[in-house]
């Protein structure tokens, strides 16, 4: 075994580099504040590993991103940790990253020799964020997809060569295919290829002048350092200095792993880090923000008025990071340290503020919370529907989002129909309209309790059916503010019966079981409805042709066949006819085409997937 | 900790008057070894966990059950596409498949020569040759099968014909059903390639 070790160490020099890191003398002894740079490492070695396992996970297209990414999270046992490992420990990277800029200003560590490893470090910075922004579009869910859309926008603003480097980055004017192959390229070849030796480069400097500060710019000892206390000796890195290394790194662990497990652990909150629906460009998501440590970087860009973008976004960083990279000379004036130090914590300091105004003013706008929610609810709905034994088509996973009435139908009767319409009092997408109802209230549509209402005196004037329509004043109101309200409790009766039968007529899902329960009472019903006992064929056709009837057709009442046609034609003679207020023909007049209308209408009926539950 | 170890050793030297340098020398020596220890246990654990959680991943595909991707009975074609006079013919097996997160529904999943072997009798072989996965041709004229890769030749009912084929096993047979009178259903199933036992994959 030594023999070999001699023999490679002959040709290669390893064993000697090997003794020269392990063995180097550290001046003044080990220290906790040397461990950042091998934490940095040990940071970046993580992230190249667990990179290369999600690599091995991933698919870079539109239909198949957020689909590799799900699959990942949701049905490879244990994709989730590694998926979270990588998340958080890239967030912890940068922070370390920026501490240890901070911790070298602070320590004058940018005084001659050391300037280059000093640029090195500031270099560094933003290589992470390249790799942190190329990272968020790669799951190509809601959230990556409009955060990565800013720093994209923002590069256009680039003066000559902005809007071709944005293209250039796209890969044409459109976030696609060609988007998420060159950003798994940046992400994982080109980017961390210069991170890691950057950051290889950093570690052998550090090692080359000594890990401290001891050794002034004329080479003479400092002896403001040899005086602290704990340094009056040196010692070899390993073990002691080692030892505390190997602590640093493990703490790191530690936390992120903290990070990742809590949400399990406490059994509640968000997954970390959560994966919202897939990317639709056709729906912003309004609440897409940058990873919290970038937020004060959004915050900072809302103090520009338009024309002025490019202060924010490119100026005044790149003054900033001009600042930063004249520390080293600035530091040699009498006060220059004084003034580095306090340039630092006057940016920490403005970045704590902006941070905190970001994250106050969205917890305190109701917009922002309410795209929060209806995110977090798409999301677990595109969780449901990728789960389904349907599973995934090729198509992708937003193509069933697309395909989905549960989804798609608050959406659809919060456009087309609740200007007139409400949803359980509101626009069926959660908000409620300041102008009052003009039509019925179609939550429960078809439904018997839905019919009880219209048919009970107090109720059908109301805003919740009729009162705010044209048929205030028509035949079916005035039958039943005067007639039904004076009938006897054996016509009462016979009216629950006429309302169970013709609510069977609607086929609804969440009745089936009281409708096959009651099979019986729904034949008493119709045959109460066909003979007139109650009479709704004087006005009303029920599973016979006629001419000219005065209400809609029964026949088949609220069922999808019915509702469908009803919405492609409302003033057809089988409906309104004549008498139809204000309601579109949605399909005649191809407001809506067939499949909107079909999504709407199966929202209304409840006709969605729903997991079964065991 | 050092500090206080180093005075305690230091008042025993006074103490005993001799004593101290060899006592803190071999104290020195004993702490950088344990010291050497935590370093590297402390490291592993904590290179160890990211590529665990990383490993566990990518070792996923071995903890797949064998026969996993049996795709069960597919219909495959009618009796009266097979010739009478028993020669094979290869069909495209078509069904629904899994792959990872994607669901295809019929999709070619493989191949399969069919032959008659009596009036409502098919024999079926996976048209994939067991030495090493190539797709096996039908010969009219040597009226056999032939791997176009390694030559491996089968006769019509699938036994390996030449004993220079270096194929492991004759081609893998698969249970055929003939449903509603006509219709020939084939359950198709892949296997391990390269072994003289038949393993399902």
């Amino acid at each position: 075994m030594k023999g070999l070790i001699e023999w490679l160490d002959r040709r290669t020099g390893v064993g000697t580099a090997w003794r020269w890191f392990f063995y180097q003398s550290i001046p003044g002894g080990a220290r906790w504040r040397y461990a950042w740079s091998t934490v940095l490492l040990f940071t970046f070695l993580v992230q190249a590993v667990t990179g290369f396992f999600l690599l091995g996970h991933y698919s870079a297209s539109s239909q198949t991103a957020w689909e590799s990414v799900f699959f990942l999270q949701y049905q490879v046992p244990g994709g989730w940790l590694l998926r979270g490992l990588h998340v958080i420990t890239a967030q912890v990277f940068t922070v370390l990253l920026a501490l240890h800029l901070m911790q070298q200003v602070i320590g004058r560590a940018y005084l001659a020799p050391r300037e280059v490893n000093f640029w090195l470090l500031l270099a560094l910075l933003p290589l992470v964020i390249g790799l942190s922004v190329t990272g968020w579009l790669l799951p190509h869910d809601q959230k990556g997809f409009w955060a990565a859309r800013v720093p994209l926008n923002l590069l256009g603003i680039l003066p000559l060569v902005g809007p071709d480097i944005q293209r250039l980055l796209i890969g044409g004017s459109d976030l696609g295919h060609y988007t998420l192959t060159r950003f798994v390229a940046l992400h994982t070849v080109l980017l961390p290829a210069l991170t890691g030796s950057l950051l290889g480069l950093y570690i052998y400097l550090t090692r080359r002048h000594g890990l401290s500060g001891l050794v002034q710019p004329a080479g003479q000892v400092n002896p403001a350092r040899l005086a602290t206390p704990e340094s009056g000796s040196s010692a070899a890195y390993w073990p002691d200095q080692a030892l505390r290394d190997a602590i640093a790194c493990l703490a790191v662990v530690v936390t992120v792993l903290f990070v990742v497990l809590r949400p399990r652990l406490l059994g509640h909150g968000q997954p970390v880090p959560e994966l919202l629906g897939p990317a639709n460009p056709a729906e912003p998501y309004s609440a897409a923000r940058p990873e919290w440590f970038m937020l004060w970087l959004f915050q900072f860009l809302k103090l520009f008025p338009g024309g002025t973008e490019l202060w924010g976004a490119v100026i005044l960083p790149l003054l900033v990071v001009l600042v930063i990279a004249l520390m080293p000379w600035i530091g040699r004036w009498r006060l220059g340290p004084g003034f580095n130090t306090g340039f630092m914590l006057a940016l920490v300091a403005g970045v704590i503020v902006l941070t905190a105004l970001a994250v106050s003013q969205d917890r305190t706008d109701p917009e922002y919370q309410a795209a929060r929610r209806a995110a977090r609810i798409e999301a677990a709905r595109a969780n449901v529907l990728a789960q389904a034994p349907t599973g995934i088509p090729p198509s992708g996973a937003l193509s069933l989002l697309q395909g989905d009435p549960l989804t798609q139908g608050p959406r659809l009767f919060a456009r087309n129909c609740a200007s007139c319409h409400r949803y359980d009092g509101n626009d069926g997408a959660g908000r409620i309209p300041k102008e009052p109802p003009a039509a019925s209230d179609l939550k429960g549509y078809g439904g018997r309790e839905w019919l009880t209402g219209l048919l009970d005196p107090q109720r059908i004037a109301s805003l919740h059916y009729f009162g705010g329509t044209k048929l205030r004043d028509g035949k079916m109101v005035r039958f039943v503010t005067k007639d039904v309200a004076g009938f006897s409790p054996a016509e009462r009766a016979q009216l629950e019966q006429v309302i169970v039968a013709l609510s069977a007529e609607a086929q609804l899902k969440s009745q089936r079981e009281a409708d096959r329960r009651d099979a019986r009472m729904i034949l008493e019903g119709k045959e109460l409805i066909e003979n007139q006992t109650v009479r709704c064929t004087e006005c009303h056709l029920f599973h016979r042709k006629g001419d000219e009837p005065i209400g809609p057709d029964l026949t088949g009442y609220a069922s999808r066949e019915w509702l469908m046609a009803f919405v492609a034609d409302p003033a057809h003679e089988r409906f309104y006819g004549k008498k139809n207020d204000r309601m579109p023909l949605f399909g005649k007049d191809e407001v809506l085409d067939a499949r909107s209308i079909g999504l709407v209408v199966d929202w209304l009926r409840g006709e969605w997937y729903q997991e079964s539950h065991k | 900790m050092l500090g206080c170890s180093v005075r305690v050793d230091r008042r025993e030297g006074l103490e005993l008057g001799l004593l101290m340098p060899a006592n803190k020398s071999i104290d020195r020596e004993r702490r950088n070894f344990l010291e050497g220890i935590a370093a590297l246990i402390l490291g592993a654990v904590a290179t160890v966990t990211p590529l665990a959680a990383g490993l566990r991943v990518f070792l996923q595909p071995l903890r797949r059950r064998a026969g996993a991707n049996g795709v069960g009975f597919v219909k495959v074609t009618f009796l009266n596409a097979l010739p009478a006079d028993g020669a094979p013919r290869r069909f495209l097996v078509v069904a629904d498949r899994t792959d990872a997160w994607n669901k295809f529904t019929s999709v070619p999943v493989g191949a399969v020569y069919l032959r008659r072997t009596g009036e409502t009798r098919v024999q079926a072989f996976n048209a994939i040759c067991p030495h090493a996965g190539c797709y096996v041709d039908y010969s009219a004229e040597r009226n056999a099968f032939g791997c176009p890769c390694h030559n491996s030749t089968f006769a019509l009912d699938g036994r390996v014909a030449d004993p220079r084929s270096p194929s492991p096993r004759g081609l893998d047979e698969l249970v055929v059903e003939i449903r509603a009178g006509t219709e020939v259903w084939v359950q198709f199933q892949d296997f391990r390639t390269g072994t003289a036992a038949r393993v399902p994959v």
